[in-house]
C-alpha cells in the first residue's frame, strides 16, 4: 500500500495521480469493510454508505489535518458527519486512518459497542458531535468555524451532509448565518445521490436549483464527480486556499455505488445483503482493484 | 438559614444580574461568549456587545441554528452563553438541546430570558410553562431556576465551572434580594430560608419570596412552614427531600406547569423513597389573557395561595 498522507501544512508532495490512486484503494477496502459489518450486525445503511465512500475517503485519507494519537487537539480540523446515518463508511474511515483500531469494527452495533448506529463523541474520540437527526451536524460546524473566525484560528472545517437533509429548515437557517459570517475556513460537501429514503428528492421536495440556492445564500459553489478521486482531491485542495465565503463542493454521487444491484436503487438505503449477494458485492469490488 | 425578605426591599430584575455576570466574567475569561436570536434587547447584551463586539453571535431569528451553532462554539473551545425568551429558546430548539448539547456532552449555557408567564398578556405562545418538565427529563441536562440578583449571579458562574450543558432559568418579573444568613450556592444543593418542622414549602425562582411570606402568616398562627429553596431542579437535592418529608406534609410552587416540573421532581423522589402528603401548585395547562402578577394571583402563585395549601395540607399529615 503506498502510504501518502499530507504533510503538516496539509498538501501532500504526492503527485495527484499518486494521492488519487491512495485514496481509491483505501475507498475499496472501505466498501468490503463495512459490508462485511453491515452483514454482521444485520442491519445498517449500505446505500448511503457506498454513495459517501469516495468523499469520506478522500478527507481522512488525504484532506484532514488530524493527529490519531491526539484527537482532540485544538488546531485539528474539524470533520462533522452531518448524515449521520452513514457510520459504516465514517467508521471504516476512522479506523483507517487510525483513530481507532481495525478489530473495534467487528462490535459495530453489538450491545455496547462504541460503534452506536449513529455516531457518539462521548463513545469515539474524533467523533465532534452526534449526529442522527437530520438537520443537527451543519450548524454545529457553522458554530465550529465561528469560533475559528473569533480566534483567527487555522483549522479548517468540514461538513458531509445528505442531499435529502437539505430538506431540513435547520440546514438553511446554519446555510443563511455562514453566508452571513464570510465563514471562508468552512466548507460543506452536499451527498448528492438524488435518492432519499422512499423515494428521489426532485419527486419528494424538490431541491433543484440547487447551487442557485446555496449562491443566494452566499456561498462559492463547486460541483465535482463525488466519486472521481482526483476531481474530489483537487476541490478540497482549491476550498483550502484563502477565500471569503464559505464554500460547498456540490458531489455528484450514485446511492449504491461500487455494488451494481445496488446502485440508485432507493430500497438499498436500508437493507442486508443476503450470503448470494453479499459474495457478488466483494466480487465486484475485488474486480475493481484488479 | 432564617433568612426573610428584606422589609420594604428594592424589587430586581435578574436579567440585570445576569448580564453583569457574564461581562465580568468574559473581562477575564476569553473563552465567552454570548450567542443570541436577535434578542440582544431583551436579553440585555448590548453592553456586552459593545465590550466586546466579536464575541456577541446574533444569529438572527433561527433558534434550532442558534443552540446547535452554541454547540459548535463548545467544540472549538468558547462558553456560550446561549440566551433567549425561553419558550422559544426550549421549545424551538428542543432536538438541538437533546441531541447537540445533553447527548453529546457540550459546555453549552442555555440562557432562558422572560420564562414562566412574564409574558402574561401575549399569551401561551409566549409563556413557558412546560420548559422544566422539557429539560429536567433530558439526562445530563442541569437546570436552574435561581430566586434573586445574588442567586442568578452565583448560578451563572457554578454554571460556567461546571463541564456540561446547563440551563439557567431566569425571569423578567421584579423579585427581592433575599437575605442569607450562610450565603452558598451549589449545582444540587438547595437551602433552608426559613425554619419550620410542620411542613414544608419548596419553592424556586420568583416563588421563593412568596413561600417565604407564606411562612411569616403561617408562623403568627402557630406553623412552623419550612421553606426550601430548590433552584437547581435536575440534579434534586435528595438529602434535602428526605429531611423535608419528616415534617410530614410538603407543598411545592413553581411558576410553571403543575405536571412534571418542580413538583413532579418532588413526588418523584418521595413516592419512592418517603411517601408524604403532598400538594403541587402551578399552572394547570394553557392560561389565560392577563398580566404576570394577575396570573399568578389567580391561580394562587401567591402567599396567600400557598398558606392556604400549607393549612389544607396539615389535616392530611402522615
Amino acid at each position: 500500500m503506498i502510504c501518502i498522507m499530507p504533510e503538516p501544512d496539509g498538501r501532500s508532495t504526492a503527485t495527484i495521480e499518486q494521492r488519487a490512486e491512495h485514496v481509491r484503494e483505501r475507498a475499496n477496502w472501505m466498501r468490503r469493510r463495512f459490508l462485511r459489518m453491515i452483514v454482521d450486525a444485520g442491519q445498517g445503511h449500505p446505500g448511503g454508505d457506498l454513495s459517501a465512500t469516495d468523499i469520506l475517503a478522500t478527507l481522512y485519507f488525504d484532506v484532514l489535518r488530524i493527529d490519531a494519537a491526539n484527537p482532540m487537539a485544538p488546531d485539528r480540523d474539524r470533520f462533522v458527519m452531518s448524515k449521520g446515518h452513514c457510520t459504516g463508511a465514517l467508521y471504516t474511515a476512522m479506523a483507517g486512518r487510525g483513530l481507532f483500531p481495525e478489530e473495534d469494527l467487528n462490535s459495530y452495533l453489538q450491545p455496547r459497542s462504541r460503534l452506536n448506529g449513529h455516531p457518539n463523541r462521548t463513545y469515539l474520540p474524533g467523533v465532534e458531535t452526534n449526529t442522527g437527526p437530520l438537520g443537527h451536524g451543519f450548524p454545529v460546524g457553522v458554530g465550529i468555524a465561528v469560533a475559528g473566525q473569533i480566534d483567527e484560528a487555522d483549522f479548517r472545517t468540514f461538513v458531509l451532509t445528505g442531499d435529502g437533509e437539505l430538506q431540513e429548515g435547520s440546514m438553511w437557517e446554519a446555510a443563511m448565518f455562514a453566508g452571513h459570517r464570510g465563514l471562508g475556513k468552512l466548507t460543506v460537501i452536499v451527498d448528492r445521490n438524488r435518492l432519499q429514503q422512499g423515494a428521489k428528492t426532485e419527486d419528494t421536495n424538490g431541491l433543484e436549483p440547487l447551487g442557485d440556492k446555496w449562491r443566494a445564500f452566499g456561498w462559492e459553489v463547486v460541483g465535482v464527480d463525488g466519486h472521481d478521486h482526483a476531481a474530489l482531491l483537487n476541490a478540497f485542495d482549491d476550498a483550502c486556499e484563502p477565500r471569503e465565503k464559505p464554500r460547498v463542493i456540490i458531489a455528484d454521487t450514485c446511492k449504491g455505488k461500487g455494488v451494481s444491484f445496488m446502485e440508485n436503487q432507493a430500497g438499498w438505503h436500508h437493507g442486508v445483503p443476503n450470503p448470494e449477494q453479499y459474495a457478488q458485492a466483494l466480487a465486484e469490488l475485488e474486480a475493481e482493484m484488479a | 438559614m432564617g433568612a426573610v425578605t428584606k422589609p420594604d426591599t428594592a424589587m430586581f430584575d435578574c436579567r440585570e444580574a445576569y448580564v453583569r455576570t457574564v461581562e465580568e466574567m468574559a473581562a477575564t475569561d476569553e473563552r465567552i461568549v454570548a450567542v443570541v436570536n436577535d434578542s440582544v434587547g431583551s436579553s440585555k447584551l448590548g453592553k456586552f456587545r459593545d465590550r466586546f463586539p466579536h464575541r456577541l453571535i446574533n444569529v438572527g431569528i433561527a433558534e434550532q441554528n442558534m443552540v446547535g451553532v452554541g454547540a459548535g462554539l463548545a467544540n472549538g473551545g468558547k462558553v456560550p452563553f446561549v440566551s433567549g425568551a425561553s419558550c422559544f429558546l426550549t421549545a424551538r430548539a428542543m432536538e438541538q438541546i437533546k441531541a447537540d448539547c445533553a447527548y453529546s456532552r457540550a459546555n453549552v449555557k442555555l440562557c432562558g430570558i422572560s420564562s414562566g408567564v412574564a409574558y402574561g398578556e401575549l399569551g401561551a405562545t409566549h409563556h413557558s410553562i412546560e420548559d422544566v418538565a422539557w429539560l429536567r427529563a433530558i439526562d445530563g441536562m442541569t437546570v436552574i431556576v435561581p430566586s434573586d440578583p445574588w442567586e442568578t449571579e452565583q448560578a451563572i458562574r457554578a454554571a460556567t465551572a461546571h463541564e456540561g450543558p446547563v440551563y439557567i432559568r431566569l425571569s423578567r418579573m421584579p423579585v427581592p434580594a433575599l437575605e442569607r444568613s450562610n450565603p452558598h450556592f451549589e449545582i444540587g444543593k438547595s437551602e433552608i430560608l426559613h425554619e419550620g418542622g410542620d411542613v414544608a414549602i419548596i419553592a424556586n425562582g420568583t416563588m421563593v419570596h412568596r413561600a417565604i411570606k407564606a411562612a411569616k402568616a403561617l408562623a403568627s398562627e402557630g406553623v412552623g412552614a419550612r421553606v426550601i429553596n430548590m433552584a437547581t431542579v435536575s440534579p434534586i437535592d435528595t438529602a434535602m427531600l428526605a429531611d423535608a418529608a419528616k415534617t410530614g406534609a410538603i407543598v411545592t410552587v413553581e411558576e410553571g406547569l403543575k405536571q412534571g416540573g418542580l413538583g413532579g421532581a418532588v413526588a418523584e423522589f418521595c413516592a419512592e423513597n418517603a411517601p408524604v402528603p403532598m400538594r403541587v401548585l402551578g399552572f394547570p395547562g394553557f392560561v389565560p389573557t392577563g398580566s404576570a402578577s394577575w396570573l399568578m394571583d389567580e391561580f394562587g402563585l401567591n402567599a396567600a395561595g400557598i398558606a392556604t395549601a400549607a393549612r389544607e395540607l396539615l389535616g392530611k399529615r402522615a
